[in-house]
């Protein structure tokens, strides 16, 4: 079987102190979703920094499109077409929503107007908003504003933390289908959810997380339909 | 009559003076704020990198002297002001990757910071001294009035004259210019915004491939100009002398606090707000209260609330003031 388009493979590693993955792996296909779930302090966000370089692993490898990539610090992760959301502190609150999709872009030095224009199509409140600073905007805008800017610079894969940490159910369900129509543009995602149950719904591929190891792995809905994830994570 | 008396007093001995002082400590304000914003450290260097840029200034403008070349009207100093912006950008970019630039891989703390300017400011405080010397330096040449007290009484009849001079004239003007131009860049330039987004969420820009030492380097480069401009145009309104340069860094913490740290706009408003508390505390009102009351009710005294010598007391009084009801400054400070 061909390896997946970005593979977190056996990673084993940590803060600096105890380790908190154990041979974790996640991978995501071309132009698919991936979701990782688990209880809290499972390393759902640790093992997402660890994909994408923001700690050390010390067993394990990251592969990106087949290229060994576990050396390489974020930034220049970035340029190899990897895009990071925070799950905090995700965008530029002093600027405005324009001037954080410019940020976002700032490694390109072409003209990078189509790609504001895309950005727009996909969220049109921030071309409302463009003007405004972000940080005046609500929950689910500024989430919108932190996709957006990760998305400037056209990206392969795109990694979200818990994008629908802290906003409501409706702007949840609306943000999940924005992230669908990423996905059908060819951009592999990878992301951690505290929503399990919708996360896994528009999920492709899903890793159930305990402890830093993987406990489950298999499509959304097969983990939806398993009577034993049903119980330990998902409540019944 | 007595009214516009009072008035032309007023603008002759607060007004005028308060608005040359007041833009010469904005200047020097906004190198402190950006330092902070960026840097993340209150730089009690400041003081003394106005007076390195000064003194390279000086020494600048003595050669130029020295060879018959001169501004007309204007100061000699002014065309010797780019190379003393540059000596100081050099001399900055050369402290940071001596000293800053270690502390910042370590990621120590901004009091950690704090005290190192200091040392900084110590070892500068001495360059200053062995180079140039500890005395007082007069360097303004050229005309020396825009009006002369005279003059305006001639045009108006008034008795009060109002006398602005061409270094006040010259401050105001200047100022103007540098802050319109470092809001065009921070506001419209690619560098700009970058070092706004540096200063609003370091480890966003990282992500977004901001270079830091980039922004780091142009920061220094900016505040290297700020200081030197302002240091310039302090010495050109009143004179250099290396401890008052020193003692220049209280009143223009206070104006970048009031305003709000990291406030571009906070430290222009807090160095007008500091400069005209001064002043106007610190002078004597006699002359305008006596044009204006009636004559049974015209004060003996000087009416000065303080004096001059406690000039820094009226900085302090507003530093505490604020830092008790309003920590944040009047523009909410903290990132540019």
């Amino acid at each position: 079987m061909a390896e997946p388009f970005l593979i977190g493979d056996r990673m084993t590693g940590g803060y600096g102190g105890a380790d908190i993955l154990h041979g974790c792996t996640v991978a995501v296909e071309k132009g698919e979703i991936a979701v990782i779930v688990g209880p809290n302090g499972a390393g759902k966000s640790t093992a997402m920094k660890a994909v994408f370089g923001m700690l050390n692993i010390h067993a394990g490898a990251v592969r990106l499109n087949g290229e060994d990539i576990t050396r390489l610090s974020p930034q220049a992760r970035v340029a190899k077409g990897m895009a990071f959301v925070p799950q905090t502190h995700n965008i530029f609150t002093s600027m405005t929503v324009e001037e954080n999709l410019e940020m976002g872009a700032f490694l390109r030095r072409d003209d990078i107007s189509g790609t504001i224009d895309e950005v727009y199509r996909l969220f049109p409140i921030l071309k409302e908003k463009r003007r405004q600073a972000a940080g005046e905007l609500s929950g689910g805008q500024r989430q919108q504003v932190a996709v957006g800017r990760a998305l400037m610079t056209r990206p392969s894969v795109l990694m979200l933390d818990e994008p629908t940490a802290g906003v409501s159910p409706i702007v949840m369900d609306e943000l999940f289908d924005r992230i669908i129509e990423v996905a059908r543009t060819g951009i592999s995602i990878l992301m951690v959810e505290q929503n399990a149950r919708q996360a896994l719904e528009i999920a492709d591929k899903g890793y159930v997380l305990v402890q830093g190891s993987n406990a489950y792995t298999d499509t959304g809905r097969a983990l939806l339909d398993d009577p034993e994830v049903r119980r330990t994570f998902l409540g019944g | 009559m007595d009214f516009l008396n009072a008035l032309v007093a007023f603008a002759n001995f607060v007004l005028v003076p308060a608005t040359a002082y007041g833009a010469q400590l904005a200047l020097g304000a906004l190198g402190v704020t950006l330092i902070y914003a960026v840097l993340r450290f209150s730089n009690f260097a400041h003081g003394d990198t106005m007076a390195f840029g000064t003194m390279v200034t000086i020494l600048v403008t003595w050669a130029l002297q020295a060879a018959g070349v001169s501004f007309g009207p204007l100061p000699t100093a002014l065309l010797a002001l780019p190379f003393g912006i540059a000596g100081t950008a050099l001399m900055v970019l050369g402290t940071d990757r001596l000293v800053y630039r270690f502390y910042r891989q370590q990621r120590a703390k901004p009091v950690i910071l704090v005290i190192v300017s200091m040392g900084v400011m110590f070892i500068l405080n001495g360059i200053v001294r062995i180079i140039i010397g500890p005395g007082e330096q007069n360097f303004a040449d050229g005309e020396r009035f825009i009006v002369t007290a005279g003059e305006f009484r001639k045009m108006t009849g008034l008795s009060e004259g109002l006398a602005i001079r061409s270094t006040q004239g010259l401050t105001i003007v200047t100022a103007v210019i540098v802050v319109a131009l470092l809001f065009w860049f921070l506001t419209y330039t690619r560098t700009g915004k970058s070092m706004r987004a540096f200063s609003d969420n370091e480890d966003l820009a990282l992500l977004s491939g901001i270079n830091p030492e980039r922004v780091v380097a142009i920061t220094w480069i900016i505040v290297a100009a700020l200081a030197t401009i302002a240091g310039v145009l302090y010495g050109l309104d009143k004179s250099f002398k290396p401890f008052t340069y020193f003692q220049l860094l209280l009143p223009i913490f206070a104006s970048a606090i009031v305003g709000g740290i990291g406030s571009p706009l906070g430290a222009i408003a807090g160095g007008f707000l500091i400069a005209y508390s001064e002043v106007m505390v610190t002078y004597a009102w006699k002359k305008v209260l006596t044009y204006t009351l009636p004559d049974n009710l015209a004060p003996d005294g000087l009416v000065q609330l303080l004096s001059t010598d406690y000039k820094f007391a009226v900085s302090f009084v507003i530093l505490v003031i604020v830092l008790l009801f309003r920590p944040t400054g009047l523009f909410r400070g903290k990132s540019i």
